[in-house]
């Protein structure tokens, strides 16, 4: 940690991040679970949660690897998942554009869901804090959050090997992301979207390399945006 | 897993670079310039819009029951969405739903 990092914006972070870590903690362990049933070492889970940092294209992305898909839509399954992610980047741009590249990036790379949500927050209610401040509390969202991430993620690869067959473990894909995704419901769009997106991925499901779904999302996506303007016009 | 260890590292390393690109984007790359706002609305609905297909034929022809349709697995994927609809809790819907998946799996 650099001396130009101010500690109490980093310890304020640390302290802000702390109780996001009984949200990442269980989500990792399911991720480190499921990784280690569908037969992926202890290192290939683990790298998966130190490179992306993203359960939900994980998952995906391992379910996918288990339906043998072609590489490629794993990945642009997986990526299109986290495209959420760029709207994060351009809502954090104005604030902390201004830090040095090497500080952005390491942002970058900690650019989550939960510490998105904490910092933009902060920063719309600070906007006066000064960039160094504003990077320190990113960062230090992201110490819990980030041990807790990778330790689970492991604890959770370990203790998959022993779980036993009757539990019946293929079923925390389905129920992890339904409980990621149902709290996200919540407007009339967010619902359209997800409907769109089952009925066209059930009605795709046979297309060629697991495309239906990439298609599906797409829709899905433009029908939510379509539903959201078609509500500010009406308010 | 169908997969070589080559190809299971190359698609960790792929999507570690995709999403980091994805992340960097405006931060690093394109600086402070807005996003169009129907940009803007698209992205907000990339979770919503990929993950319920995924999770839909998972759930309706579950590869451990051969792909015929499972009541207690049904039954559980309805009390997740709904506790999580409900609570906004991701750890109530988890739990909610694999206590009655248990439950009626036992009973079944």
């Amino acid at each position: 940690m650099p001396s130009s990092i101010p500690k109490r914006s980093f310890w304020l972070g640390a302290r802000d991040g702390a109780p996001f870590t009984l949200i990442v903690g269980p989500f990792a362990a399911v991720f480190g679970v499921v990784a280690s049933e569908a037969g992926l070492t202890l290192a290939q889970t683990f790298g998966f949660s130190a490179l992306v940092i993203a359960g939900a294209a994980q998952i995906a992305a391992v379910q996918l690897m288990v339906d043998a898909a072609p590489m490629v839509v794993v990945v642009a399954t997986a990526l299109a998942v986290n495209l959420r992610m760029a709207m994060y980047s351009a809502s954090l741009a104005p604030h902390l554009g201004a830090a040095p590249l090497w500080q952005r990036a390491i942002i970058a790379y900690l650019n989550v869901d939960q510490s998105f949500a904490l910092a933009s927050a902060k920063y719309e209610a600070a906007p006066e804090w000064p960039v160094p401040d504003k990077i320190a509390y990113f960062f230090g969202i992201m110490v819990p959050i980030s041990i807790t991430w990778y330790g689970m993620t492991v604890l959770g690869a370990v203790l998959g090997q022993r779980i036993p067959d009757w539990l019946a473990l293929d079923f925390a894909v389905p129920i992890a992301f339904l409980a990621v995704i149902a709290p996200a419901l919540k407007t009339l769009a967010h619902v359209a979207a997800a409907f769109t997106s089952v009925v066209l991925a059930l009605a795709l499901g046979g297309m060629p390399f697991g495309t239906g779904l990439l298609v599906a999302g797409f829709v899905a996506m433009c029908v939510g945006a379509a539903v959201e303007t078609a509500m500010e016009r009406r308010a | 897993m169908s997969f070589s260890t080559g190809e299971i590292w190359g698609i960790i390393v792929l999507l570690g670079i995709g999403t980091f690109l994805i992340r960097f984007s405006f931060l690093g790359l394109i600086g402070d310039r807005e996003l169009p706002p129907f940009a803007l609305k698209l992205l907000r609905y990339t979770p919503v819009a990929v993950i319920p297909g995924l999770v839909a034929p998972l759930v309706i022809w579950p590869e451990a029951t051969g792909g015929a349709p499972d009541p207690a697995r049904l039954i559980a994927a309805a009390v997740t969405l709904l506790a999580g609809v409900r609570t906004r809790s991701f750890m109530v819907a988890i739990l909610a739903g694999a206590v009655t998946f248990y439950l009626l799996s036992a009973l079944g």
